[in-house]
């Protein structure tokens, strides 16, 4: 048998970003043995790239927030398909995780008296982001990274030994998870600087992998989002939910190529940018759907005057929901009245002073600056939907974290349930705090209450998971990874996109089965010491995992609803309303198994919740 | 449509030496997204580290012309046109595999850096006034490439200076906790006799090479210096202070919140 190393934890964490870390931090501190497990280095996660900021109702920028409105703006942005417990405990336990973050370190931007700060953000009621600059993200993963090795220097102290408890193993690829019967038992690897195997036991795994956004094209997801949580924790048995509700950002950048994606934040158009086609037409007042008329200009003029002030216009159709604008810049570009390279024009510069733009939109002004040598103080960015976020996901316990399987745990992006259809900006950041922190008590808690040891994985199973993490070397012809990747990325974007129809996400699933069999024959070149050839074979069939469970929920959803439309079901459907969507797959099988979906009913929200929104409507 | 060419250095810790690729040239293109389409067409295994693609979390480093740069902000445009492009990896750090370096001693530098340790967290909250948090804020842009580390001449060809040297990155994370309002750790003493403060003779190389356009020298290891300086060795300072009280904050003085 190849050389593998061995390692034995009371819980691993998989994945390091918000989520991860937060559970890491939990677990650690209630004595847990802990290891966190990530596919870059240490602080890189994708959490770095969440400007916007933290929502939590601490009410220091008005004081009207608390709890029970941000419970009520988090289920009406979800359009009422959240577990209403998750999003129940997200709003009551978030000051408490912003707050404690400042004595790891933080620094947080401040009010005049020194409090931390709060800023407004679609769909909130009240000014409730707390938010450093646009670079919140990179301060919490910052943060969390301090404050894990401050925990490392009281292990040094007491024991010689700085990593005794809180180990962290970088750049080291999951390909799957170990069950002790129907119990997660462990997890096996590799590191993806030797190559070398490595086997944890662990009779806890906490999954924090983030999102699915690299099987789209066009997306602000970096490459770790492959799915690779959500697709170990459904072949050890957990079930996933409402898998079709993918988030869209309406203003990616789509021009240099080398930034295709990237987000333009939604300030650009709340500071007066507007959105015009190819023939200078300012389009969004064709698209405003009758449930949103009353709320919308009609005429550029009237629009206008919103701007500067809220009571003397209604708002622009700019600002609709994300899924409204994304939707019609789609069809502008369908009608052939797009920009040179495929999206729409985004202007600000004919709106304010340069000087203006400069002031109120800094970082948009270098990220075009640098990124698209683009002056967007002299001309018109080049802007189109981007694959941004996904609501569903592993299902859970709303207190604990805990999947279907013993010992499994899930937290951040890749739980389902918490945003239902369509996330609010700033309850990802809370979210990863306070759901990572409550994985990692949920997983100290059982460790605690389990009576006898682990079992150590298997020799023979080892043996086999190794033959097959190294049966694409074996080949001489095979498939290239890096063309499968291509085509499935160009696939999904064309078919499970932001507009869904029957007859593409049926052609979409074909195309997945094709997929899947041709991935069965990779073939890599090379050696195992870091190899990116041969660690997008290992990621490849997770992608495909989750866009079939995206595929297939988008085809049986047959509404228009959040992070789902369909061209041929274009209303939100009551009876739809009250249904999620479950997928399963055999226990340990392959990655090519049948994925089975049904739906099941949407759990009920108790009275005293229900109260909340009727107090809101009186 | 003409070509780029790129001179790659390829091998690892035992030796290597640069290979040539040629790609046609496609407009609005990175440094980074030719090498992805290097690999994905003529060296699948070329290996270089990369994450979020928009500058933001440091992953990319490498010496581009000889030069540290992230990969993903560079665009090509920006290069001489016509002219092979030289793409090496960082030279400061031991390497794994052609780009790929051996990051760890900037982990092992963070870990040196005694902890922040604030007085008990009052209900809601501490306060803070903006002022007082803007200047640690400047140092927590940092995203961590490296490349100042990279860069400075103390540790670029000197691997026997690494034992004492924490470099540019973590001055700045020593003067942002030595800036913080609420930490009551003093870590001048150590960070001027086993950190290495004193080798830095403020040639400001790390500064001109930080994306996010840190004033390091300036903002961070002069006050630093100073403060040092201030602490143990000038007479007049420690009268000053004696006067002044300028010594680090109590537990007590930094519980006592802004009104």
């Amino acid at each position: 048998m190849a050389e593998v190393e061995r390692h034995s934890y009371d819980v691993i964490v998989i994945g390091a970003g918000g989520a991860g870390l937060r559970a890491a931090i939990e677990a650690r501190s209630q004595g847990m043995r802990t290891a966190i497990i990530c596919k870059s280095l240490f602080g890189k996660a994708h959490t770095v790239m969440a400007e916007g900021g933290i929502a939590a109702a601490m009410g220091n920028v008005n004081s009207k927030d608390n709890w029970q409105v941000h419970f009520r703006d988090t289920m009406r942005g979800g359009k009422f398909m959240n577990s209403w417990r998750m999003a129940e405990l997200h709003a009551m336990e978030a000051p408490q995780r912003v707050w404690e973050l400042e004595t790891y370190g933080a620094l947080f931007d401040r009010t005049k008296d020194g409090r931390i700060s709060q800023r407004n953000f679609g769909g909130h009621e009240y000014p409730r982001l707390a938010h450093v600059g646009d670079r919140t993200g990179l301060e919490l993963i910052r943060t969390l990274q301090q404050k894990i090795v401050s925990l490392q220097q009281e292990d040094e102290r007491e024991s010689g030994d700085a990593e005794s408890r809180l180990k962290v193993f970088a750049e080291l690829t999951i390909t799957k998870l170990t069950m002790d019967g129907e119990r997660i038992s462990g997890a096996f690897g590799y590191w993806r600087e030797s190559g070398r195997f490595v086997v944890f036991d662990a009779p806890a795994v906490i999954i924090a992998t983030g999102g699915i956004g690299k099987s789209f094209k066009v997306t602000s997801n970096s490459w770790e989002y492959t799915g690779d949580g959500h697709a170990l924790a459904m072949r050890a048995g957990a079930t996933l939910v409402n898998m079709e509700f993918v988030q869209f950002h309406p203003t990616g950048m789509v021009w240099p190529l080398s930034v295709r994606g990237i987000l333009v934040t939604e300030g650009v158009r709340g500071d007066g940018g507007v959105l015009r086609n190819s023939d200078g037409k300012r389009f969004m007042f064709e698209y405003v759907a009758d449930m949103f008329r009353a709320e919308t200009a009609e005429s550029e003029e009237e629009a206008d005057k919103w701007y500067d002030d809220h009571t003397a216009g209604r708002r622009p159709p700019e600002l609709l929901p994300r899924d409204e604008v994304a939707r019609s810049i789609n069809s502008e570009v369908k009608a052939g009245r797009g920009s040179p390279h495929g999206g729409v024009f985004l202007d600000i510069a004919s709106r304010r002073t340069a000087e203006d733009i400069r002031k109120r939109l800094p970082s948009m002004y270098h990220q075009f600056m640098e990124l698209a040598g683009v002056d967007i103080t002299r001309e018109a960015m080049e802007v189109g939907p981007t694959c941004h976020y996904i609501m569903g996901g592993v299902q859970v316990e709303p207190d604990t974290a805990a999947t279907a399987v013993p010992g499994l745990f899930a937290a951040g992006e890749v739980a389902g349930g918490m945003h239902g259809s369509n996330r609010l900006g700033g309850n990802s950041l809370s979210d990863l705090l306070v759901f990572g922190r409550r994985a990692g008590l949920g997983a100290a808690d059982y460790v605690e209450g389990l009576s006898g040891g682990n079992t150590a994985m298997d020799a023979t199973l080892v043996q086999e998971y190794i033959d097959e993490a190294l049966e694409p070397f074996s080949r001489d012809e095979g498939e290239n990874p890096y063309d499968l990747q291509y085509e499935l990325q160009e696939m999904m974007q064309a078919n499970v996109g932001i507009i869904r129809t029957q007859s593409e996400l049926d052609y979409a699933l074909e195309k997945l089965d094709e997929f899947k069999e041709r991935a069965g024959r990779l073939a890599i070149k090379g050696g195992r010491v870091y190899n990116p050839g041969w660690n997008l074979a290992t990621d490849l069939p997770s992608m495909l995992t989750v866009s079939t469970c995206v595929a297939q929920g988008a085809r049986d959803r047959k509404e228009s609803r959040g992070g789902q439309t369909r061209e041929d079901f274009p209303k939100a459907d009551p009876e739809f309303g009250k249904i999620n969507f479950v997928q399963r797959q055999p226990a340990g099988g392959s990655f090519a198994d049948e994925i089975k979906i049904s739906p099941e009913p949407l759990p009920e929200m108790p009275e005293e919740l229900m109260a909340i929104f009727e107090e809101a409507n009186k | 449509m003409s070509d780029v060419h790129m001179r790659i250095w390829r091998g690892d810790a035992t030796g290597g030496a640069f290979e040539e690729y040629t790609m046609p040239d496609v407009e609005g293109e990175v440094v980074l997204d030719v090498i992805h389409r290097i690999q994905a067409t003529e060296a699948p295994d070329l290996a270089c580290r990369w994450n979020c693609k928009a500058g933001k979390c440091g992953s990319c480093s490498a010496e581009i012309n000889g030069k540290p740069r992230l990969m993903c902000m560079t665009r090509m445009s920006t290069l001489p046109e016509g002219e092979t492009i030289t793409v090496t990896p960082m030279r400061a750090f031991p390497i794994i595999k052609d780009l790929v370096t051996d990051v760890s001693f900037n982990y092992e530098q963070a870990r040196k850096v005694p902890a922040f340790n604030p007085p008990p967290r009052p209900e809601g909250g501490y306060r803070m006034m903006q002022e007082d948090v803007e200047r640690g804020q400047e140092f927590r842009k940092c995203i961590e490439c490296f490349m100042c580390q990279d860069v400075c001449h103390v540790i670029r060809d000197h691997e026997e200076n690494k034992a004492s040297y924490a470099g540019p990155r973590f001055f700045i994370r020593y003067a942002e906790l030595e800036m913080h309002p609420l930490d009551t750790n003093d870590r001048r003493e150590l960070v001027q006799e086993e950190m290495g403060l004193g080798k830095c003779n403020i040639t400001k190389c790390c500064t001109e090479v930080c994306p996010e356009h840190i004033k390091i020298t300036d903002n961070a290891i002069i006050p630093l210096k100073e403060r040092v300086v201030d602490a143990n060795y000038d007479p007049v300072a420690w009268l000053g202070r004696k006067i002044r009280r300028r010594t680090k904050r109590t537990p007590a003085e930094a519980a006592v919140q802004p009104e």
